[in-house]
């Protein structure tokens, strides 16, 4: 990877301590834990109260235990009508994962395309990209409901599938890794090798990517994992909709008898996924992060 | 891939301002002639075909529609013609009182939050990056924690966590004598608020963060050693230099704010009294397309992706523009 290796200044070291720096640090550290409890006592609070005994969430303390209770209110969400919560995570994971998998591949067909290859119009059609950045997904939603109600195809799996799999950032990021990180010489040699086109980019181009195209994967499946207004606008058929509309809908029906557990338990259950795939991967977000920041 | 500490010091390849850049073909060597455009369209079409469908086509349509009425003969149903009309979709949408209360509220409501939210994200940055900061890693980590959660999901437990009876929030408010109910119409816009802020504060911090990472240590040594340090090194030199930063983070917030749905939309989900069920205009949006009126509805969309390009190209340009006369 010494390509993209470009290394980070290095820190001046710390001259002594002085009585205004004690200060400071109070201060800086004072704040950051102050950020830390706004930031945690939420998640919190939904993590004890997912353990409370259903009748006991009103009772008590709202931010400590009691009549812990966690495992009965696991089942109880498993079970509730037919079990469909279930369902709900295997359609998010279905969703995230294909949407995901094809957006990203086709991110790096046409970064790659973009970026080494050079023909009339290229920098039109780049651009068209970039802009449609700018306008994310969601402001689309509408007028591709619409469009999907004319042709008669909302309300099932392709019509949150095929907009899921269309990632104009992940074309952008592509592009500007394939051009930092891919030398022309070594794609000639290739060619000159006997490689075909398809052979040349398979082998040789998207491994040179993979470091990029992880964090275009991420940034693609927690997208479509935490999209709500695509999915809740096409489906009405609960067995299709994901986790997040699923709960969304248990929440309205608590007027109706669905207990307050379900949903607090739902969604405390349906952050753990993420939660694992997201300190385990963090390094990669930064880096797309960055990618779209810095100038 | 080495080892991971590889990676996370390695700099993210640097985007060359593609907007403007143009390469001279002849600047490398590079297949030319019909057979690379061949190879390259081969490449690009899937990609294409998607992208024309599934964002292109949808806003034309959309536009084409808005230009239409559908006259119904009778009351339920009946001979449905469709008519030209113009403009009057446009018209209607602009005289609709709810719809332009809805855009009114969220402008309101994001000249508020925004700065609020950027500039938290902003003072977090600074106090990471400053050298009295600890548990760097672990509170980056905190921060950027509420990213990871959908935002209905996070509206979903917001709902609850400011219930009267069972936020923990109220208790302790309560003793200090402030007695709220957050879910009232006159705190609903502060909670909604509140619940973006915590979503994305991380985020924006994080790139904020990003970028004061990429300044160089000699610039802040050389003011150090001028006797510029602290708040005024934070002022002077480092919020300058991350300029570019803070324009992504406030066009990409401009943008949320316009497209504002999922929070009010689950308050009003769970029959929360104090959100209007017309709250933002995507909401007033959707509302009408079940009615039926899916050209005016479609006008709407139109009128709302405008004023969005508006903005957020306006505050581009106008940076841009501020930025070459310094």
């Amino acid at each position: 990877m010494s390509v993209i290796r470009a290394d980070r200044p290095i820190r001046p070291t710390r001259p002594a301590l002085r009585g205004t720096d004690i200060a400071s640090k109070v201060v800086v550290n004072g704040v950051l834990g102050l950020m830390a409890l706004y930031t945690l006592i939420p998640l919190w609070w939904l993590f004890v109260s997912s353990t409370k005994a259903s009748g006991y969430l009103y009772t008590g303390t709202p931010l400590w235990f009691s009549h812990f209770d966690l495992v009965t209110n696991i089942k109880d969400v498993f079970s509730f009508e037919d079990g469909i919560f279930s369902t709900w995570l295997a359609n998010s994971a279905l969703y995230s994962l294909a949407g995901a998998t094809v957006g990203t591949l086709l991110s790096a067909m046409a970064g790659y395309a973009l970026s080494k290859f050079s023909f009339r119009g290229r920098e039109s059609v780049f651009n068209v990209i970039l802009a449609s950045v700018l306008i994310p997904a969601p402001m689309f939603a509408l007028p591709l409901f619409l469009l999907m109600a004319k042709l008669d195809i909302t309300n099932s799996y392709w019509s949150v599938l095929l907009p899921s799999c269309v990632s104009p950032f992940g074309v952008y990021l592509c592009r500007i890794f394939a051009a930092a990180s891919m030398p022309d010489e070594l794609l000639e040699a290739a060619r000159l090798d006997g490689a075909g086109e398809q052979r040349t980019f398979f082998r040789i181009a998207l491994p040179l990517m993979s470091p990029a195209l992880v964090t275009v994967f991420l940034f693609q499946f927690v997208g479509i994992w935490n999209n709500y207004l695509l999915p809740s606008l096409m489906l009405n058929t609960p067995s299709l909709q994901p986790v997040t509309v699923g709960l969304v809908q248990w929440r309205s029906e608590f007027a109706n008898g669905v207990p307050p557990l379900l949903p607090i338990t739902g969604a405390f259950l349906s952050l753990i996924p993420l939660l694992v795939a997201f300190v385990s991967l963090q390094r990669f977000w930064r880096k797309g992060l960055t990618a779209g920041s810095v100038k | 891939m080495s080892s991971p500490s590889s990676i996370r010091t390695a700099s993210p390849p640097r985007p060359v301002p593609a907007v403007t850049r143009r390469l001279s073909p002849a600047g490398r060597p590079r297949r030319t002639g019909r057979r690379s455009a061949l190879t390259a369209s081969g490449f690009l079409a899937p990609f294409a075909v998607l992208f024309l469908t599934m964002m292109v086509a949808p806003i034309g349509y959309a536009i084409y529609q808005s230009f239409f009425t559908v006259h119904r003969a009778g009351l339920f149903g009946g001979a449905a013609s469709t008519e030209f009309t113009g403009l009057s979709n446009y018209a209607d949408a602009f005289s609709d009182h709810d719809f332009m209360a809805s855009i009114v509220r969220v402008v309101l409501l994001g000249c508020v939050q925004v700065p609020v939210m950027l500039g938290l994200a902003l003072l977090l940055a600074l106090l990471l990056d400053s050298r009295s900061a600890r548990l760097r890693k672990t509170y980056r980590l905190t921060f950027f924690l509420p990213y990871a959660l959908p935002g209905a999901i996070a509206a979903v437990m917001w709902s609850f966590l400011l219930v009267k009876d069972l936020s923990p929030f109220t208790g302790p408010l309560s003793h200090i004598g402030i007695t709220t109910d957050f879910l009232s119409p006159s705190w609903v816009p502060v909670s909604i608020g509140n619940m973006i802020t915590w979503g994305w504060t991380g985020y924006n911090m994080l790139i904020i963060y990003s970028a004061l990472q990429t300044i160089p240590a000699e610039v802040t040594e050389a003011a150090a050693l001028d006797g510029c340090t602290g708040w005024r090194l934070a002022w002077a030199v480092k919020i300058p230099l991350v300029r570019p930063a803070l324009v992504l983070t406030t066009v990409f917030s401009i943008i949320g704010t316009a497209q504002m749905y999922t929070e009010p939309a689950v308050l009003v989900g769970a029959r929360i009294p104090g959100v209007d069920p017309k709250f933002t205009p995507i909401m007033n949006t959707t509302l009408g397309m079940d009615v039926g009126g899916q050209n005016l509805a479609a006008a709407e969309s139109v009128v709302l992706a405008l004023i969005t390009l508006v903005l957020s190209f306006g505050f581009l340009k106008f940076n841009q523009r501020k930025g070459a006369m310094e």
